[in-house]
């Protein structure tokens, strides 16, 4: 038996990387992008932050703040057109002769030249035996026996068949009736009643101020100015408050985590990396501040903190440097006092984990000092957590400030936030839906965006908080 | 057990005196005068109104009787409430938010397991489906939102029929309190909801589920003992946060529905600068929130067996 031992050849690069290697952030960020909602959630936020921050500096600037209550709380399809009347818009009363005949009411009532919104001009025929008339309005047709709405005038002379309304007349559809009076001021049983509605109208002096109108001559009509969202209870854009609104809301909903975050972090990682009588003594305080009643304390700070009207304190001075408005500061300030706790606790049990891992340890051993322990491998593992719990407090955030404007202990009027707007919308909720909608969506879209983000990035940075759907 | 129960409790009572002391100096730095509503009073009517609630003192002297009443119970006379105790602008309110509160936990809870079972059990079909659109909505959508919405329901329902099948507002009756209780539960019920699912898919996997099917355990009795029972333990746990949300929920939807409990005593008084009043409820719902969560730690070593209390 020929027995021969060939030497094995020598394999070098026995294990080959076939990709190169990724980082933990890379890796993450890989993974965030396949994960669809996370990803259309990302792009939600980023254009609201677009709305908030710089639509309002280019394709919409509107004013928030410039109130018209003749056009208050007009829903985004309301017709926009109205009819130039003249500045000198006067009008002679009708006086006809005697009637004669049998009837007890008007055979006719008609409206002479155009209903508008500044006025109204009735024109009837006289009644025999009557010593004047008496003109209804009313928002509802009237039935047969039921009033006949608001009395909004009387005419003591039984020649003078005209009456023109100039009382806070609306868009929308208006029964009219006149009835006749005996001599001692009491009605006749008939009445006639005409249906009206009243076209917009503004003066020429008005039209011409609009933008966008050079010339307008009585009759014809023009364009008022485009609300595309509509307007509030006060007549103002919806559009422009929502935007100012998202710069409030976004701005607490971001900076107060951010903040509260940061404060966070370094009492938990001092805790946690300290240990002893510190840790001890931060987590005991921890515990006192989480205990404290949340909403009720976070209006107790805004007292504390918001200065009566025409004082000032240290806080508002500092506002009013910043330039912003609103008692915004306050509740952002409040907000970091009180939420800071969760995510010390949190940042302390990842900092302590890590503590014992093999890889500080070893670290540790080849002689790395503190500084390298805490910069190296402490804060970037603890990263993740904390990425995923801002993301999560960013909602949590701007649901609070809207609970609170809503109940109004939130920021100061006029300053709108969403929170305040659907405050101001519940008013005129059965007759105007939309101030409360149009809010109220973008709190909910918000909210919604940042929860799936999160989700997506906590399946992303952390495997074993991996949710199960 | 017992050794374990008093020491949670004392820890409590110490961390009610944090609440209480807390609340005293945010109070009292609070800007603004509790005398100034008062209509021009004289300078010696102020006096005694100073006296009367003890304003003249020293900060301390009045912190220290301010926790020694309340050590007794006693939290003063109510600033704007005509003379009387808070004690009992408490006791009368309190029951209310409780009733209107315990209804809403009762309604998230059996609503949350049951629809979180329900999607587990249906899981990617469609009510599943379903269910997690709803709980996408109950969990962006603000209580207030809710609650209006609610109202406006109620009022347009009784339209239509003509007569009166709910109040839209009020409390007296326990017409007076489904839709509130519904509207305040909506947003935990979600939560539980979404809970509950998680933590049924995860039971799925586990071994002993796995042990029971290879035994030849009926399906329906491995879901009711092994996964039910067992996805139900995080559920309890966050249940003493969830009242913490839902007490604080009350808010809104007391001050929508006109219900006359403390969290709308509490606006009420914030916004009357009743300061008494505001600080005794500052401190009762501070001292209610920590005794639920230590009544929650103990019910949830008596179900969960592997929790041991030292």
């Amino acid at each position: 038996m020929n027995l021969s031992f060939t030497p094995a050849t020598v394999e070098t690069d026995i294990e080959q990387t076939s990709r190169p290697s990724l980082s933990y952030w890379q890796d993450a960020w890989i993974r965030l992008v396949a994960n669809k909602r996370a990803i259309t959630s990302l792009f939600v936020i980023i254009c609201l932050l677009l709305f908030a921050f710089v639509a309002p500096h280019t394709i919409w600037r509107v004013k928030h703040d410039i109130q018209n209550l003749d056009r208050a709380s007009e829903p985004p399809w309301v017709n926009r057109k109205a009819l130039v009347l003249s500045d000198n818009d006067t009008w002679n009363d009708v006086v006809v002769p005697d009637a004669v005949g049998e009837h007890r009411a008007p055979t006719s009532l008609e409206v002479v030249g155009e209903a508008a919104t500044s006025r109204v001009r009735l024109m009837w025929d006289a009644v025999p035996n009557s010593h004047g008339y008496r003109v209804y309005r009313n928002i509802v047709e009237p039935r047969e026996g039921a009033p006949l709405g608001l009395s909004i005038g009387v005419v003591n002379e039984s020649t003078l068949v005209s009456f023109e309304d100039r009382l806070d007349i609306r868009q929308k559809p208006y029964w009219y009736s006149v009835v006749a009076l005996h001599e001692d001021g009491s009605e006749f049983d008939t009445a006639k009643t005409l249906r009206v509605v009243p076209q917009r109208s503004i003066y020429v002096s008005e039209a011409l101020a609009l933008p966008g109108v050079d010339s307008a001559q009585p009759g014809e009509t023009v364009a008022l100015v485009w609300h595309p969202l509509g307007t509030d209870y006060l007549g103002r854009d919806m559009l422009a408050r929502l935007m100012k609104g998202a710069q409030v809301s976004l701005t607490i909903g971001i900076v107060a985590p951010l903040l509260f975050m940061v404060l966070g972090i370094v009492i938990g990682s001092v805790s946690g990396y300290f240990g002893g009588i510190v840790d001890a003594g931060l987590m005991r305080f921890t515990d006192f501040v989480i205990a404290l009643p949340f909403l009720l304390f976070m209006i107790l700070f805004k007292l504390m903190f918001v200065p009566p009207e025409g004082e000032a304190n240290f806080l508002s001075s500092v506002q009013d440097f910043l330039g912003i408005e609103g008692g915004i500061l306050a509740m952002v300030v409040a907000l970091v006092l009180l939420s800071w706790p969760g995510i010390a606790r949190l940042v302390r049990g990842e900092v302590l984990k890590i503590r014992e891992q093999g890889y500080v340890e070893a670290s540790r051993l080849l002689g790395a000092p503190n500084r390298w322990l805490i910069g190296r491998h402490m804060i970037p593992n603890t990263m993740g957590v904390v990425l995923v719990s801002f993301t999560f407090a960013v909602p949590a955030t701007i649901f609070t400030e809207a609970f609170l404007s809503f109940i109004g202990m939130g920021v100061v009027p006029p300053t709108p936030s969403w929170g305040s707007m659907c405050n101001d919308g519940i008013r005129t909720m059965e007759t105007y839906p939309h101030e409360l909608l149009f809010p109220a969506l973008f709190i909910s879209i918000t909210v919604l965006a940042f929860n799936l983000l999160g989700d997506g990035l906590r399946d992303a940075l952390d495997a074993r908080m991996r949710s199960s759907e | 057990m017992p050794r374990y129960v008093l020491m949670r409790l004392i820890q409590g009572v110490i961390t009610v005196w944090f609440i209480a002391t807390a609340t005293f100096f945010v109070m009292h730095n609070i800007p603004g005068d509790p005398l100034a509503d008062e209509k021009a009073v004289s300078d010696e009517i102020r006096e005694n109104l100073e006296r009367k609630y003890g304003l003249d003192k020293n900060v301390w002297v009045q912190y220290g009787t301010y926790m020694l009443n309340m050590i007794r119970g006693d939290f003063g006379l109510s600033f704007k409430h005509e003379n009387r105790p808070v004690n009992k602008v408490i006791a009368e309110r309190f029951p209310v938010s409780a009733i209107l509160g315990i209804l809403a936990i009762v309604i998230a809870g059996m609503g949350g397991v049951l629809w979180g079972a329900l999607t587990a059990l249906y899981r990617n079909r469609w009510p599943d489906v379903v269910i997690i659109i709803l709980v996408i909505l109950g969990i962006s959508v603000p209580s207030f939102v809710f609650a209006t919405v609610g109202q406006l329901g109620i009022v347009v329902a009784n339209r239509v029929v003509g007569f009166e099948i709910l109040p839209v507002a009020g409390w007296g009756t326990i017409w007076h309190m489904l839709v509130p209780a519904l509207v305040l539960g909506l947003g935990t019920m979600a939560f539980l909801t979404r809970l509950m699912r998680t933590s049924m898919l995860e039971i799925v996997n586990a071994d002993y589920i796995r042990t029971a099917r290879s035994k030849g355990v009926p399906v329906a009795q491995i879901f009711a003992k092994h996964q039910f029972r067992n996805a139900i333990l995080p559920v309890v746990t966050v249940l003493g946060p969830s009242i913490a949300a839902i007490t604080t929920g009350g808010f809104v939807v007391e001050n929508v529905f006109a219900i006359p409990g403390l969290g709308r005593t509490f606006v009420e008084a914030v916004q009357q600068s009743d300061y008494t009043l505001i600080m005794g409820t500052t401190v009762f719902y501070g001292a209610f929130l920590v005794l639920m969560v230590i009544v929650v730690d103990i019910v949830y070593a008596f179900i969960d067996p592997r929790v041991k209390l030292k």
